[in-house]
């Protein structure tokens, strides 16, 4: 069976500039893939192609075989997606903008409200269901983004920085939902915290000025005593030198 | 009043969805009704509907009563009131539409609603449509005028009634103008001006001062602007004659405008 998420010579360039160049992966159902790198390196840019919403300048992404340029709609079925900054329109309540996206997902009556309230409880917003979203904190405008993505139970998710603006225990619980979810799903989160690679993901890939540069298990990066951190300090300012 | 606005949407859907073909799986139109109620809804749920709906409402009134010399005209008619409204139009509707696409991008729910599994176009529709119904609903609101001129004689309520789809007609035409203007910038001052400097063209294109110009030096092109003359359409209406070229015009003219819109927004989402 072909990966949920194939993406093969995807490249973006504005102007002059290549924000994204010749970047390929696949992605299989059960692995969490961490999406590394230094600001500016084009990993917002790889998401908003594969999520459809950027058209690329050349290469391909499908997701569950669907192209996400030629078959659009077809492929965003298949797929939740976490924008960067987590946008919602704020003068929605939390229950209301989630009923927003499950009707345009094509669900109503009691399956919609059932898969509603399943992804406020996964994603702990019970308590603020009625509230504005505007009047939220930065944390719970991030869970109801993410609650977004999941309510459909799409096979394919990608996420961008999922736990931003989270505190601790909030990033524990996203990174806990992340695991228990990945079994069935092929996952996709972009993230500058190092840890977090090693917590949740199977599989990392760290990608500068637009190139990935390392395609690799966590574990396998951790080689000779050097941490996490200090692999990607090396690999993505030893380009730049 | 969030309670009538969602039975009002629900309306609206009802209605779409009746227009809809086959009953069984996701309808076409699904993703445009859904988008619409959504953005109905949100204009009442800010300030803009009620500043917009009041503003209207007393301009018009007002120059119904001053300008049009209502009473001094001694005819139960509504003909000085249909006078002003595509004026009125000319400034509301851009202030109405300038937020449209720009909000979104400020917000960076663009992202999202075109992450959505729905047609591009659908966006578009919803959101035109959303605009449209609540240009409806601000047109609706003027009912005294009406119960005024048939308690004061006995107007043709037929010319009344054409008269008030020649308004929305008037408004639909400007507001799919708006939109497509509102697509191409993320200024929204600039998305204002624009839309009532493109509005103004239709509308002035069929004026006497145009066409006498016009038809003194080039009279083919006087005639190719009265008859892109958004006025000149709406005239017939409030003479109580809906006439299938000038619902064609309308309709054209709409669709291409959203056709630009959808163009527009296609090219300029990521920026």
């Amino acid at each position: 069976m072909a990966a949920l998420i194939e993406i093969e010579k995807l490249t973006k360039r504005f102007g002059s500039f290549t924000a994204v160049d010749e970047v390929s992966f696949t992605v299989d159902r059960g692995e969490v893939l961490g999406f590394l790198g230094p600001n500016g390196a084009g990993k917002s840019t790889t998401m908003r192609m594969l999520a459809g919403f950027m058209p690329p300048t050349a290469g391909t992404a499908r997701i569950c075989g669907a192209d996400v340029v030629e078959n659009g709609v077809e492929a965003k079925r298949s797929l939740g997606f976490l924008p960067e900054g987590a946008p919602t329109y704020p003068e929605m309540s939390v229950s209301g903008f989630l009923r927003f996206t499950a009707s345009i997902r094509g669900f109503s009556g009691s399956e919609r409200d059932d898969r509603v309230a399943l992804a406020m409880a996964q994603t702990q917003l019970e308590g603020v269901r009625l509230q504005p979203i505007e009047t939220l904190s930065k944390g719970f405008k991030r869970r109801v983004g993410l609650a977004q993505a999941l309510l459909h139970d799409p096979p394919v998710l990608v996420l961008d920085e999922p736990t931003d603006g989270l505190d601790p225990n909030q990033k524990h619980e996203v990174r806990e939902l992340i695991r228990r979810m990945a079994p069935t799903k092929a996952i996709v989160i972009s993230t500058h915290i190092l840890e977090e690679v090693d917590a949740v993901c199977t599989r990392a890939i760290i990608i500068a000025r637009g190139k990935v540069i390392v395609d690799a298990p966590p574990r396998a990066l951790e080689v000779a005593g050097q941490s996490l951190e200090q692999v990607f300090r090396k690999l993505t300012l030893g380009e730049a030198a | 009043m969030g309670g009538m606005i969602r039975r009002l949407g629900d309306l609206l859907a009802a209605g779409w969805l009746m227009w809809g073909p086959g009953k069984a799986g996701p309808l076409p139109w699904h993703g445009a009704c859904v988008v619409a109620k959504r953005e109905l809804a949100a204009y009442f749920a800010t300030p803009v509907a009620y500043v917009f709906i009041v503003i209207f409402l007393v301009l018009a009134g007002a120059l119904t009563f001053t300008l049009g010399g209502f009473f001094a005209r001694g005819q139960a008619d509504l003909m000085p009131f249909f006078s002003f409204v595509p004026w009125l139009f000319l400034f509301l509707v851009p202030a109405l539409t300038m937020r449209l696409w720009a909000e979104e991008r400020r917000h960076g729910t663009i992202e999202l609603l075109l992450t959505l599994p729905l047609p591009q176009w659908q966006a578009v529709v919803g959101k035109f449509l959303a605009a449209w119904a609540f240009c409806g609903i601000a047109l609706a609101l003027t009912f005294p005028l009406w119960i005024t001129v048939n308690v004061l004689g006995n107007p043709d309520n037929g010319v009344v009634l054409t008269g008030y789809v020649g308004c929305l007609m008037v408004a639909g035409a400007y507001l799919a103008v708006g939109a497509a203007v509102s697509a191409s910038t993320k200024n929204q001052v600039i998305a204002f001006v624009l839309a009532v400097a493109i509005c103004f063209v239709f509308a002035a294109a069929g004026s006497p001062v145009i066409t006498e110009f016009l038809s003194n030096r080039l009279p083919v092109l006087a005639e190719v602007a009265r008859g892109l003359s958004v006025a000149d359409r709406f005239g017939g209406f409030t003479r109580g004659v809906i006439s299938l070229r000038d619902l064609v015009y309308f309709g054209s003219f709409i669709g291409f405008w959203l056709f630009v819109n959808a163009v527009v927004l296609d090219l300029k989402k990521a920026d």
